[in-house]
């Protein structure tokens, strides 16, 4: 019985040990969005809040807005659906952050080292949706629920381009499991598996964009056309979930993007005579995270970059377009794998 | 074993209160969402039989996509109670048959032929993949079901296009094809203004 | 072979690259931000804000009750009373200017056959209480005293475009 308790507190040490740094990393990527996009459109973006009367570039900021979110009053709206109305956020959350259970952070750094990883990511990544729904659902509001009717098609039509795009990952690594996907990759920048599998890298890319409501594809949000889509009716901490799991859902998109498309956390250099062995000493989760960085600033550029997609056009691009790419890149790939392509598949 | 047990029965519990609520609870949007926890519960008990790859399979297929379509559907139901009651002593016969049927059928599986130690499920060791059996068997021994599946499966998605496929005459289509491939010389025509020329 | 030309490009993304290309590239150029309350942009010499009464060089007041100003007031701001002074001239003994209903036009200024109500450069102001937004006769002029340096040197130099 003890063995079971000292077993539980070590798994909580070590989930507490994945969140922290992660919500810090979704505070400051809401920091980095508003710099960035500020910067791309020639302003300046918040500079003002630091701490203890220093300014520092404006770092306070999502520490200050987090806590005006605390204190903001949970507006319900009229006949809402006050139960569900709660559950939604915590639905929206609760995958993007279970999800990061399989997430690996370097060899054998990994919460739960389970076999069919790939498809724990996929099935919690698919669940994300229920929060928008239902959010949109329970306010009683025509704008989240016009919302949530978009947002539920579009992630069914990326989720199979996303699926489809995963199935060419474990079938180039023979595995589900995503310590193996890294590994697979291992032999330097030319092995990792963005070469090959370059079109489903970037239908990974696209759907995950896609599945995480972000610009071009936010149209469940769509500002300019129903004010803020599903979460209108939302304040306060409520809607500060919502945010938090976008931006959770973010980090996670890129990171799995590293791992099954960028060699996970195996270095750059690798194999490269003189550069490889004098940055062997730089450990593995360093390159994980600035890979993922370059990633995360990726989603911000565009935002700043694409005006958002018409919804028919949303639904061309992932059915007509997304899918029959990756179709014909799985067969291409199932031929070179029989084929023993060198150097990945040799 | 006890610990084991204890999430067996926890899960167990769920999953047959949210079957209840399923046919239970007035409103069609809490009856699919019920719906949904049920499949989930369903995927946890398989997890703990090892079954890993069938229960991230029923998340990714019944509740991330087949359920999402169905709230989508039913959310935009305006069901009208009283009409719906309306039928319910002329059908109740049918119903009532229908259910002994089932009832009758599923006791005497449960009841008399059900040996319980037959399937006591194996234990298997960290390096057993579920997924690795699962494709062994579905490509081997049952390729040829499987691929009748898939065949079948590819008609209903056809028959039901086909079926509900309907070109409006009135109705005017965007092509994004040919908006995307629109060029500027094809839209604007430069005239030289002849005042500042002469 | 437009065709395929299009096709490739629209395979490899180039258009969104080249966007992307753009947006890039402006993450680098200088910022034209004003950052406010340290750095103020330029004002010009006919900007139109705050109302002040302005007063001779000799501390007379300027206005002498004619009411052209009240009576050009697009939205009814101004409003005035006037009485015979003890040396028998005619003066206000009521300037008020409601800063709520008033649209900082310029009417105002325009129609005043002495130059004795004129809108400064100030911009920068607030209320705290109800009523605070009815510029009295003594707001005004104390306005007037305060930035009637600056407040001549605009005029002086709009001048010669009038």
């Amino acid at each position: 019985m003890y063995e079971l308790a000292y077993d539980l507190i070590i798994i909580l040490l070590k989930i507490f040990a994945i969140l922290i740094p992660l919500m810090t990393a979704v505070a400051y990527l809401t920091y980095a969005e508003r710099r960035l996009i500020g910067f791309m459109q020639v302003r300046i973006g918040p500079n003002r809040v630091g701490f203890f009367g220093f300014r520092m570039f404006g770092l306070g900021q999502p520490i200050a807005d987090a806590v005006k979110l605390m204190f903001k009053e949970i507006v319900m709206p009229a006949e809402a659906n006050r139960y569900l109305f709660v559950i939604a956020p915590i639905l929206a959350i609760a995958p993007a952050l279970a999800a990061w259970a399989v997430v690996p952070f370097g060899d054998g750094l990994v919460l739960a080292d389970i076999n069919a990883g790939l498809l724990y990511i996929l099935a919690l990544t698919s669940l994300g949706v229920y929060g928008v729904i239902i959010a949109g659902w329970a306010s009683n509001s025509k704008y989240a629920f016009l919302g949530a009717m978009r947002s539920a098609a579009q992630i069914v039509s990326y989720e199979i381009a996303m699926g489809f795009a995963l199935v060419g990952v474990l079938m180039a690594a023979h595995s589900l499991n995503l310590r193996e996907i890294v590994l697979q990759q291992s032999g330097g920048f030319w092995h990792w598996y963005w070469l090959p599998l370059l079109p489903l890298f970037m239908v990974y890319l696209i759907s995950g964009v896609a599945e995480t409501n972000r610009a071009p594809f936010d149209v469940a949000e769509g500002e300019s056309e129903i004010v803020a889509g599903f979460h209108v009716e939302y304040s306060g901490m409520l809607f500060a979930v919502f945010f938090l799991a976008e931006y959770a859902n973010i980090i996670l998109i890129s990171m799995l993007t590293v791992l099954m498309f960028w060699g996970g956390w195996l270095s750059p250099f690798e194999g490269i005579p003189l550069l490889g062995a004098a940055t062997a000493w730089i450990p593995g989760i360093f390159w994980l995270v600035m890979k993922t960085f370059f990633f995360m600033f990726c989603f911000l550029w565009f935002r700043a970059t694409f005006p958002r997609y018409r919804y028919d056009q949303i639904m061309r691009l992932g059915w007509k377009v997304l899918i029959p790419v990756t179709i014909v890149w799985l067969v291409v790939l199932a031929v070179a794998i029989v084929a023993k392509l060198p150097p990945w598949f040799g | 074993m006890g610990f084991e047990k204890i999430i067996f029965y926890f899960f167990a519990a769920i999953l047959v209160v949210s079957a209840l609520r399923v046919i239970t609870v007035r409103n069609t949007v809490h009856a699919a969402l019920f719906l949904v926890l049920a499949f989930f519960t369903t995927a946890a008990l398989w997890l703990m039989l090892e079954a890993e790859f069938l229960a991230m399979t029923l998340v990714l297929v019944y509740v991330g996509a087949v359920m999402v379509l169905f709230l989508f559907v039913v959310m935009m139901l305006d069901i009208d109670v009283s009409v719906l009651r309306a039928g319910f002593t002329r059908y109740l016969p049918v119903g009532a048959t229908v259910a002994v049927v089932v009832i009758i059928e599923m006791s005497y599986f449960l009841l008399g032929g059900f040996d319980n130690s037959k399937f006591t499920p194996v234990k298997h060791g960290v390096e057993y993949s579920n997924t690795r059996a699962i494709g062994n068997v579905l490509y081997t021994d049952y390729l040829f079901v499987f691929e009748i599946a898939a065949v079948i499966l590819l008609l209903a998605i056809v028959a039901a296009i086909s079926l509900t496929l309907r070109k409006r005459k009135d109705t005017r289509y965007q092509t994004p094809g040919n908006q995307v491939k629109v060029r500027k010389s094809d839209r604007i025509r430069i005239v030289k203004d002849m005042d500042t020329e002469s | 072979m437009s065709g395929l030309t299009h096709f490739i490009k629209s395979m490899t993304l180039w258009e969104l690259l080249k966007g992307m290309r753009l947006t890039g590239r402006y993450l680098f150029v200088r910022k034209i931000t004003i950052q406010y309350p340290e750095e103020k942009t330029p004002i010009s010499n006919r900007f139109r804000g705050l109302h002040a009464l302005r007063r001779y060089q000799n501390g007379e007041e300027r206005c002498i009750a004619c009411k052209l100003c009240e009576a050009v007031c697009p939205a009814l701001a101004i409003t005035i009373d006037s009485e015979e002074r003890e040396d028998g001239t005619r003066r206000t003994t009521r300037y008020d200017i409601d800063l709520f209903k008033c649209i900082f036009c310029g009417f105002c200024e325009e129609a005043c056959p002495v130059d004795s109500i004129v809108e400064t450069q100030i911009y920068e102001y607030h209320f705290e209480n109800r009523g605070e937004q009815i510029m009295t006769k003594e707001k005004l002029l104390a306005i007037g005293d305060k930035y009637e340096e600056q407040i001549a040197a605009a005029r002086t130099a709009d001048a010669r475009y009038r």
